[in-house]
Order: C-alpha cells, then structure tokens, then sequence
C-alpha cells in the first residue's frame, strides 16, 4: 500500500477543518486581506489528506519516499501553512509574520521558504503538469508515492491543464491523483457562466482518467473516495472531483462572488470566528446569494 | 545577394575550418555528411547519463530533429516525449527536478523559450529547480520556415529572469562542454543552440566557466564580443580584417546573464572599439547586455550588430546571414565602418 490509514477519527478531521478555516480568518487579518473562500471550499481535503491520507515525515520534509501534494490553486496555501505547522514542519509561531516582509508565506507559496511544502504555485493551470513530472520521476525511480494535486475549477480554463491530462493518461500515471475543488465560482462569476467545465467527468474520462464524484464537504465521502483510489495496475490517472461550496462554513460568504478576497475587521472578524467555531450548519442553496 | 557578396563569400568560406553555411533541414538529419560536424546533443547527454543515474531527457515531438533521439535509444526509460506541449513539458521537468532528477529538456528556442517563458520563469528558475532548457535552430537558423520558427528575441526575454543561467552553445565540442559543466549548476539554464551541425570554432572540448568568456583571439584595434553561431564568422572577419591590416581581439561571451565584466572593462582599456555580433534581436540580446555594463565604465566606440528590430524575410538561413551581414563578409563590412568613428 501507498499510504497506510492513519486511524483518524471524521471527528478529529472536521475539528481539523474548523482550525484551517479559522487561521485562514486569523491569518488574512495579519495581511489586512485573505483568500477565505476558495479555502474554505477546500478544508475538508486538506485536512483528509494532511492528517489521514498522506504518507509523510515532517522531521524529515525532503524523505525521498513521502507522498506529494501540489496546491495549484495557490492562492489557498493561507489554508495549507497552518497545517504544515501543525504538523511539525515549523514553529507555528511563524505563521504570526503571514505576509509581512520577508515572511516565508505569502499568499501564494514558495518552497525555496515553506518547509514541507513540495512545489511552489501562483500561476493557475501549471500544478497538474507538476504532478505529472512527479508521478513521471516516481516511476523513474522506483518509488511508489502518489502525487496529489489540488486544483481549482476556474483554473480548468487555462489550456496547460489539458496537456497535463492528455500526457497523464497516455503515459497511464496511475500514482497521480487530482482532486478538482469544484467550488463552482471563479472571481468573475458562476464557472457555467464565464467559461464552462462541465461535463467534467466526462471530460476527464474522455483524457484516460478514473473518474469518482463527490461531495466534497463530506469527509466521510471523501474518505471513501481517497478508499477507492486503485492501488492496482489499471495505468490510469486518478480525478476525484469534490462539489464544493466557495465560503462554506460562513454563511455570507457561501457562493458570494464578494469573498474570493476580502478582509474581515471588528465585530464582522468576531462573528465569523464565532459562526466558525460553532461548526457547520447544513449547506441548502436558499444561502445563495 | 549581389555577386560581388557571393564571390566574397566564397573566398571566406574557405578560411573557415567548418562550413559557415546552413543546410536545408533535409541534410540536418540522417547521417552527416563528410566534414561536417554532428549534432551530438543526445550522443553527450547519453554518455553523461551513462554515469549519472539523475539525468533524463524530454523533447516535444522533435527528438530526431535534435537528436535526442539518440539519448532515446540508450536510455528509453530516462525518455519522455511530450508531444507538441512544450508548457506541459517544461513544467513537468520543473516536476521532476524536485524530486532530485536533473532534466534536459529540448525543443526549437522560438517554442522553447518565446511559447514556454513563463513556465521557465515559474516553474525552473523561481523555485530554484535544476532544469535544463535547450533551444535549438534558434535565432533565425530555420531560415525560410519563417518568424514563428525563429527565436530572435530568446536572448532578451530571459536574461532578464533572476536564478536562470542563459548560456549560447557555439559548436558540438563548446555544446558538449556546457552539457558537461551544467550537471552539477546549482540553477535553472537555458542554453541556446545553433541547429546542430553548427561549423567548428572548438577543435577540442573546451575548459569553461559559466561567466568567464572565452577569448579565441588576440588584437587591439577592436574587441568583437560575440556568442553562438556569430562566433565563426566573426574569427573568419577577423582573419580577413588582419589582412587589410586591422587587428582584432575576439571573445566568445557564450554566458549572457552572468556576463563576464572582466572581459568587457580588458576590452574598454585594451582596444579601441567594441563590436558586439549576434544572431538576435538587436534589441534586448548580448548587444544590450555588453552595453549595460559599458555604462558604468569609461567611454569607448561601440556598436550593436544584430537583426534589426523587425520580422525579417523568409529565405535560405545563408542568404538571410548574408542579407543582415551576419557573415565573415558583413561583420568585416561592419567592423570597418565602426572604426572609422574611432
């Protein structure tokens, strides 16, 4: 097996989903604006593949053997550096200089200065190639990790994405592993309504693809999903695309095209630590702006 | 090109220890013919990788146009052939690079580094990953292929990228060199190539240094600083300038990012003129890279000599050196025209 379960409780998971989204708060306040959203669409993954699903050594960030995760949507590592942290890569003290200058986190990330960070992102639709170089250099070298590579849905415009499927299916990369945040917005809008991605299942399987869907909130569901991903030979790269919501777990931020960055000062800054600390109330589409 | 350039060139070429002229792409592959050099990119990257378990080779599409092909046949399984997706390409390197592999990766210069500049910015040289860029047939070497073939603006758009070595091959045995010195370079390169069967400066692999230019010949009235496929036909200019009289100082400045100010102050204090030669734009190339640095030294008679800031014509890669005097025949026309300012 890749990564052996770590025996994590879906309880120690959600508490560890609340903690991503409330740095995430905390930490956009040090900058004076944060990417809340598009990281809290996405704080069930992280905290599934940080704390359960990753094979990893934080003593020892560069372990040749460690599973890889690319953050391609970049501008969610405000999400990611609290976990590194968390995890032991560094003094969690650290996070308290989040983007003033000469931090080592910015709001996109460089891992010449994030310890257990394995590629540095910013530039929409480059991660998947990424993966592909290290799910390639995996099997160069003998090494059976996975690569796993967060992508957003907006990104899915930039046509580099779909080179990086095409060679993934054809060279039948089966340890790389993409997980699509299908949070439905990008800053301009409903995806559907500025650029299309849907079908995208079809669209993935068309590229070679084992293709699962999810609801991406629901670790549970995304447990299962991580469960079913082939450790036998099939030779085809993994999707799973997680439905999300952007901003889930603060109501006016759900699906608000107001929060892809926003700043969260005073009274608002206290109610959403509070609504945040309270945990999530079932998602209905009525929140939706 | 008149007869009278004709019939000078000719008298040129036979000075030259190589052919100064450019094949049609048909003669660029298969087997060489007699006298001419190979391309031996895949041959050097083969032997390095016979001892060097990191190294692995990508290309998109064009491994028998440079050769990696040859690398392919010795090392299938250190191979990846990308297709024609040269950002998917150089970003996957930058991929495989992190996980300690040192990947060349090659394809034309106009795809590799005009199509593939920010992945070379964002994904090589940022993260600080050991890839290799090597672009081939760049300049204006594909000839009557035309400007989307051509990479006349390569020089100017990367030397301007922090933590990205950009270095000119001049021939197979200054190629083999650089190969050589670049396994164990501590940042992202690119590395300008010639198409390949580029005529012969270096009679033996050279001792390089990354920033330290090679000085090929001796003179005090000029200092023509050059790089690449300019290289020849500026010694051959030289040669031809030495007869009428004109000595002629000539440096292979084949590091244009690191650039060796050294060489370029000897050239200030020690000969009367500065000529820079180049198959390039002459806007934002070796040309303006030399002229930054004249800035802040004392003043001297210098001229940029390159492609004019156009698209130019399509025609045979020797006519069209012929056309921007980017032949023995031009750089001596050149040379004499600058020192009468002196």
């Amino acid at each position: 097996m890749i990564q052996p379960r770590k025996n994590v409780s879906l309880s120690v998971l959600e508490g560890r989903a609340k903690f991503i989204r409330t740095e995430t708060v905390r930490l956009s306040r040090i900058a004076g604006a944060g990417h809340y959203s598009s990281t809290f669409s996405c704080a069930e993954i992280l905290a599934s593949l940080y704390y359960e699903q990753m094979s990893l050594e934080p003593s020892k960030p560069d372990w040749p053997e460690r599973d890889r995760f690319v953050m391609s949507k970049g501008h969610a590592a405000i999400g990611l550096y609290p976990v590194l942290a968390d995890l032991g890569y560094f003094d969690p003290s650290e996070l308290d200089t989040y983007t003033r200058l000469g931090s080592n986190y910015g709001d996109h990330p460089d891992m010449k200065k994030v310890k257990g960070l394995d590629f540095s992102s910013g530039s929409l639709g480059h991660g998947l190639s990424v993966g592909v170089g290290l799910a390639l250099a995996g099997r160069m070298t003998g090494r059976d990790y996975r690569s796993y590579v967060l992508l957003g849905d907006g990104e899915l415009s930039e046509g580099q994405i779909w080179e990086a499927a095409n060679s993934a299916g054809h060279f039948g990369l089966q340890n790389l592993v993409a997980i699509v945040d299908r949070n439905g917005l990008s800053i301009d809008g409903h995806t559907e309504d500025v650029m299309s991605v849907e079908p995208l299942d079809d669209r993935f399987a068309a590229f070679g693809w084992s293709v699962q869907r999810i609801d991406g909130h629901d670790l549970s569901a995304i447990r299962g999903a991580f469960d079913n991903l082939h450790s036998g030979d099939h030779g085809k790269p993994q999707v799973i695309i997680a439905d999300t919501v952007k901003g889930r777990g603060v109501e006016r931020m759900e699906m608000s095209l107001d929060w892809h960055v926003g700043n969260l000062v005073g009274e608002d800054y206290d109610d959403v630590m509070a609504e945040l600390e309270a945990g999530l109330k079932p998602y209905t589409p009525e929140n939706l702006q | 090109m008149t007869k009278d350039m004709q019939d000078e060139s000719e008298i040129f070429r036979g000075t030259t220890t190589g052919s100064t002229r450019l094949r049609d792409p048909k003669s660029v592959r298969g087997t060489p013919k007699a006298g001419m050099p190979a391309f031996v990119l895949g041959e050097e990257l083969a032997d390095i990788a016979d001892h060097d378990p990191r190294i692995v080779v990508a290309t998109a599409d064009l491994a028998s146009a440079n050769r990696t092909n040859d690398f392919r046949d010795r090392h299938p399984t250190r191979f990846v052939n990308f297709s024609i997706a040269e950002k998917n390409m150089i970003t996957a390197a930058a991929g495989m690079a992190s996980t300690g592999l040192i990947p060349y990766v090659a394809t034309f210069a106009s795809f590799a580094a005009i199509l593939g500049a920010e992945a070379i910015r964002t994904d090589c040289a940022y993260p600080m990953q050991k890839v290799r860029i090597l672009g081939s047939h760049s300049g204006m070497s594909m000839g009557f292929y035309g400007s989307s073939h051509h990479a006349l603006e390569d020089l100017g758009m990367l030397r301007c990228m922090a933590d990205l070595t950009v270095v000119c091959a001049t021939d197979a045995n200054h190629l083999r060199a650089i190969l050589r010195a670049s396994v164990e370079h501590p940042k992202a390169m690119y590395i300008r190539l010639g198409r390949g069967r580029d005529p012969v400066v270096y009679n033996e692999v050279p001792d390089i240094e990354f920033g330290r230019a090679l000085r090929l010949r001796e003179g005090t009235d000029l200092t023509i600083i050059t790089c690449g496929s300019q290289v020849r036909a500026s010694l051959d200019a030289a040669e031809a300038l030495a007869k009428q009289g004109i000595s002629v100082r000539v440096v292979d400045m084949f590091t244009i990012d690191q650039m060796d100010k050294d060489e370029i102050r000897a050239a200030v204090e020690e000969t009367k003129a500065i000529l820079t030669v180049e198959e390039h734009n002459i806007t934002g190339g070796l040309g303006s890279a030399v002229a930054e640095e004249l800035l802040e030294l004392p003043r001297t008679t210098f001229r940029k000599h390159g492609v004019p800031d156009k698209y130019v014509e399509v025609g045979p890669p020797a006519a069209l050196y012929a056309s921007y005097r980017l032949d023995a025949v031009g750089i001596t026309g050149v040379s004499r025209e600058l020192l009468t300012k002196v």
